[in-house]
C-alpha cells in the first residue's frame, strides 16, 4: 500500500505535538521539575502535637521551599510524633539547632513546616536530629484558651 | 410467562456469546500486533485517519473545556477569596477527569463510529472474504493495525486536550479575570503530583483508548453485512463506548484516587 509523504509528516506532526503537550504537562503542571529525584538529607523532628500535616508537605526556611515532609511516625514511649524530614542535597549548612515548627499557610491553608536558623557552627547531616520544635496551633485550642481566660477574668 | 422466561435466556445467552465472541477477538487481535509491527506503513496510514483527523477537534474541544472551566470555577472561588487557586481547579479536573474522558467520548464519536463504518462496509461489500480467499488475514493486515492506532492515539489526544485546555484557563483566568500570573502557575505545581495526576491520567486515556478502539472494530466484524446492519453497528459503537468509558472512569477513578 503506498502512502503518501504528506500523511506521514503529518502523523509524525501528531506524534510530536502528543508528546510536546506530554512535556508541557509533567514540566509546567506538575511538581516533576521541582523534586530533582530522591536525594538530599534526612533530618527527624520529635512534635507534641503535628495537627493535620501530611506527608509530602513542604519544609520551608526563610519562605523558600528547602524540602518536603517524608513520613509521620508515631513514637509510643514519649507519645509524641516522629517527622522525617527529606531536605534538599544543596542546603547543608543548617546549623545543629535549628528550630523547626508547625505553621500554616494564610488561614484556611495546608501546613507546612518552617525551620529558622540557629547559631551553631556543627551543621545537620543525614539522621541528626531538631531538638527545639513548636507544635501546630490548633485552632480549637485556642478558642478553648482564649474562653477558659475570659471567664476566669469575670 | 414461561415465552418471557425463554426470551430473557435468549437475550442473555446471546449477550454472553457476543461477549465470548468479542474477547476472542480481542486476543486474536493482540497475537496478530506483532505482525503491524513489521509493516509500520500500515500503522502510520491507520494513526493518520484515526489521530490526526480527531486533532482538530479535540484541540478546539480542549480549548472551550479549559475556558469554561475556569470561568465557571471563577464564579465560585471568587466567593472564597480563593482565586489563585483557579490553575489548580483547571489543571485538577483536567488532568484527572475531563481530559481522558471527554475525549475518549469524542475519540468514540469521531474516530470509533468511523471504524465500525468502515470495517462494516468492507465486510458488506465481501472484501473482507475477498482477503480471505487470497489468502489474507484481515485480522492482521485491516484488525491490528486500526486497533493499534486507536491504542497510541488516544493518550496523545488526551495529553493534547489537557494540555490545551489548561492553556484556554490559562488565557481566561489571567488574561480576562485578571488573576496573578505567578501565582496561577506555582499553585498548580505545588498541588499537582506527577505520579499521582499525570500519570494516572495517561492510564485511564490508554485503558479508553483499547476499549473504544475494541468496540469500535468488533461491531464493525461483527455487523450484519446489509447497510441497515452496519448505520445500527456504528450507533451500537458510539453507545456502548461512551457506557465503557463512564463505568470504566468510575471503577479507575474509585481505585486510584478513592482510598478504597
Amino acid at each position: 500500500m503506498h502512502i503518501s509523504r504528506s500523511i506521514e509528516v503529518l502523523v509524525g506532526f501528531f506524534v510530536a505535538i502528543g508528546f510536546v503537550a506530554m512535556f508541557f504537562l509533567s514540566m509546567e503542571v506538575s511538581n516533576l521539575s521541582n523534586v530533582g529525584g530522591e536525594e538530599g538529607y534526612d533530618v527527624k523532628a520529635n512534635f507534641e502535637n503535628i495537627g493535620s500535616l501530611k506527608v509530602r508537605a513542604p519544609v520551608s526556611m526563610a519562605g523558600v521551599n528547602i524540602g518536603r515532609v517524608k513520613a509521620i511516625d508515631f513514637d509510643p514511649e514519649s507519645f509524641e510524633a516522629v517527622v522525617t524530614m527529606n531536605i534538599e542535597a544543596q542546603y547543608n549548612q543548617l546549623p545543629l539547632d535549628t528550630n523547626a515548627s508547625i505553621l500554616t499557610a494564610g488561614l484556611l491553608g495546608e501546613q507546612f513546616i518552617g525551620l529558622e536558623p540557629g547559631g551553631e557552627e556543627d551543621v545537620l547531616v543525614n539522621g541528626s536530629e531538631i531538638e527545639l520544635t513548636q507544635s501546630a496551633l490548633v485552632l480549637e485550642q485556642i478558642i478553648g484558651q482564649f474562653l477558659f481566660n475570659s471567664a476566669s477574668k469575670e | 410467562m414461561l415465552s418471557y422466561l425463554q426470551r430473557l435466556g435468549a437475550v442473555s445467552i446471546s449477550m454472553f456469546e457476543r461477549l465470548g465472541r468479542g474477547s476472542l477477538f480481542f486476543v486474536n487481535i493482540v497475537f496478530s500486533v506483532p505482525s503491524v509491527i513489521v509493516r509500520p506503513r500500515l500503522l502510520i496510514a491507520q494513526m493518520h485517519s484515526v489521530g490526526v483527523l480527531s486533532f482538530s477537534l479535540i484541540v478546539i474541544s480542549g480549548l472551550f473545556v479549559g475556558m469554561v472551566l475556569a470561568l465557571q470555577g471563577f464564579y465560585t472561588l471568587s466567593d472564597f477569596g480563593a482565586e489563585g487557586m483557579l490553575g489548580v481547579m483547571v489543571s485538577a479536573s483536567l488532568i484527572r477527569e475531563l481530559g481522558p474522558v471527554v475525549t475518549a467520548l469524542l475519540f468514540a464519536g469521531r474516530a470509533g463510529s468511523a471504524l465500525t463504518a468502515e470495517i462494516g462496509l468492507m465486510k458488506a461489500t465481501e472484501q473482507i472474504s475477498g482477503m480471505e480467499m487470497m489468502a489474507v488475514d484481515p485480522v492482521k493486515r485491516i484488525m491490528a493495525p486500526r486497533f493499534l492506532a486507536g491504542l497510541i492515539s488516544m493518550p496523545l489526544l488526551a495529553t493534547i486536550f489537557s494540555a490545551v485546555g489548561i492553556v484556554g484557563g490559562y488565557f481566561i483566568g489571567v488574561g480576562l479575570l485578571g488573576i496573578d500570573e505567578g501565582g496561577f502557575w506555582a499553585q498548580m505545581q505545588a498541588k499537582i503530583d506527577f505520579s499521582e495526576d499525570v500519570m494516572n491520567g495517561l492510564i485511564k486515556s490508554v485503558v479508553f483508548g483499547w476499549v473504544v478502539t475494541w468496540i469500535a472494530i468488533f461491531e464493525g466484524y461483527d455487523a450484519i453485512p446489509t447497510s441497515e446492519g452496519v448505520g445500527r453497528a456504528t450507533t451500537r459503537t458510539v453507545v456502548h463506548s461512551a457506557f465503557a468509558i463512564l463505568l470504566l472512569d468510575f471503577i479507575l477513578t474509585a481505585l486510584m484516587f478513592g482510598d478504597i
